[in-house]
């Protein structure tokens, strides 16, 4: 129970200046601006925008800034700024066969056409600091040095080649698209369950990465096995369109990044299917391929019971990840404890002094009581 | 409508579509340049619709080519106008760009009343767009592995 409590409005006054003072750190040190944290933190703003789920490189760049650099907490600057506007309407399905690849690699096939393109990668560094970038601002970038020719735009994927020998589950949309209005969609309506895959994986792809990471690691380490292999990883642009009343007829918005992951996993067959693969799915806002990774494996692991391989395992309790995966939600409800319970304390404070005068009242009347026997 | 005029509207549409569409995606250097150009062929003309700033919800598909499934939203800016003639203009561009949105509302309108002005900025939209989309995919080209094959085992 809260009790409104008066008081305190100088102190809160004066912690919010204190907080700007804290924000903008030693004043001899330039101030960041807002285009530097969205070039130059690329990965901290593409997390912003997948769990803000908003699209908005130079807002989610501003919520760092404003959160210095508190990413949960620029996360719920970006949910709280998206309830003031109003929805124009929904994107045609983005076409991640048609993406223009910065990055596309596959653990399954060494020979994939296309060929394996690391792109702007982190692995095969040595992770060690490199001190050059500290002590030198103006050092030289690295040039890439450009091919002649240009990847080939249409890059095909690594599931369609398992799908020609028919070794692995095909993933079909419908013969009649539905009205989008009829998809699931957490915005408007509360999650229920049991929830459908397109629940799933908006919960998902707007769920925090370290609490995905974790779920799919613990599917890794036994609880709950799904045996993947990375099919196919690719990071780049793809256009995004729309159809707006007013026209008629579809335009194209502007390109936005993405990062999807499609796992390959095993799957014994059952009676009624031939043994095939089955697939898990990651598809996620921005640079992110270890949020993709992880959402493909916990996608699969969500789908136990369709294959009937419960086994407890926490990354298979749909009621378990999906009401869990939130950090707005999650950090709000365990921060809530910071605020006065004043009155709530007092009554458990009561009732333990009670209960200890009853215990030691009951004590004193056993003591009395073998003295006189 | 006569099959001719259904086919004249159809085509009329499909060049629209692809200068809104162009005119929304090319980046700033690009579009100032082809706006700059237009700008004093403007007739006199007023606000539809101020620019506003909405969102748009984008799908997308289970593995990639099944059922769709809501991915996040993103901001999108839109607005309109009308020449004193009675052409309205529309504009949508991702992201919050309100001058961007209606000097696009502007343009449409300006191209609806004059295909030859559309005809001669597309071809430059279009080469601002693929150029940039052919210096990531060079980049990234640099980046593909050239697999080779270790000699192995005695003779």
């Amino acid at each position: 129970m809260y009790v409104a409590v008066k008081g305190g409005e100088a102190a809160i006054d004066n912690a919010h200046a204190y907080l700007d003072e804290t924000r903008r750190g030693d004043r001899s040190v330039p101030e960041l601006a807002i285009a530097q944290i969205r070039e130059q933190m690329s990965h901290a703003v593409d997390r912003v925008m997948a769990e803000g789920s908003l699209y908005d490189p130079d807002l989610a760049a501003l919520a760092i800034k404003q959160a210095q650099g508190d990413l949960v907490e620029a996360i719920f600057l970006l949910r709280a700024y998206r309830t003031t506007l109003p929805r124009f309407g929904y994107t045609k399905p983005i076409k991640t066969n048609e993406m223009a690849v910065r990055r596309r690699v596959s653990a399954t096939f060494k020979d994939i056409p296309g060929g394996q393109v690391l792109g702007p990668t982190f692995d095969y560094t040595h992770r060690l600091l490199d001190f050059a970038l500290a002590a030198d601002p103006s050092r030289p970038v690295k040039a890439v040095p450009e091919t002649a020719e240009p990847l080939r735009p249409d890059m095909p994927r690594v599931t369609e080649f398992l799908n020609q020998e028919g070794l692995i589950e095909t993933e079909d949309a419908p013969a009649q698209e539905d009205d989008p209005a009829k998809t699931a969609d957490l915005t408007r309506e509360p999650i229920d369950f049991p929830a459908d895959r397109a629940t799933r994986l908006q919960n998902l792809a707007r769920g925090d990465e370290g609490f995905l990471l974790a779920l799919g690691y613990s599917t890794q380490r036994g609880y709950g096995r799904t045996h993947p292999f990375a099919g196919e990883i690719r990071m780049g642009e793809v256009t995004v369109s729309i159809t707006p009343d007013e026209l008629g007829f579809e335009i194209d918005l502007g390109d936005i990044t993405v990062t999807e992951c499609e796992m390959v996993n095993q799957f014994q067959g059952s009676k009624t299917k031939p043994p095939q693969f089955t697939r898990g799915y990651g598809l996620v806002f921005g640079k992110t391929e270890r949020k993709a990774m992880a959402m493909a494996l916990v996608d699969r692991s969500l789908r136990a019971a369709e294959f009937d391989e419960q086994s407890g395992a926490p990354a298979q309790d749909e009621e378990f990840v999906l009401m869990h995966s939130d950090n707005v939600e999650a950090s709000g409800f365990v921060q809530h404890l910071k605020l006065p319970h004043y009155v709530d304390f007092q009554s458990e404070l009561e009732l333990i002094r009670r209960l200890r005068k009853e215990a030691d009242e009951q004590q004193r009347r056993d003591a009395v009581k073998e003295a006189a026997e | 409508m006569t099959l001719e005029r259904a086919a004249t509207a159809a085509a009329e549409q499909e060049s629209r579509q692809r200068w809104l569409s162009r005119l929304a995606k090319v980046d700033d250097a690009a579009f100032d340049a082809i706006w700059r150009q237009l700008e004093e062929r403007l007739p006199p003309h007023r606000t539809l619709r101020h620019p506003e700033i909405g969102l748009a919800m984008v799908r997308g598909r289970t593995g990639g080519t099944g059922e769709a499934f809501n991915l996040g939203e993103m901001t999108v800016t839109r607005a309109s106008i009308r020449f004193d003639s009675g052409t309205i203009g529309h504009g949508y561009v991702a992201g919050r760009k309100p001058e961007r949105a209606e000097r696009i509302a502007l343009i449409d309108a300006l191209f609806q009343e004059n295909a030859a002005l559309a005809n001669a900025a597309l071809p430059s939209l279009e080469a601002a767009i693929a150029g940039k989309r052919d210096d990531r995919a060079r980049k990234a080209a640099a980046t593909k592995v050239d697999f080779f094959t270790l000699v192995r085992g005695e003779d």
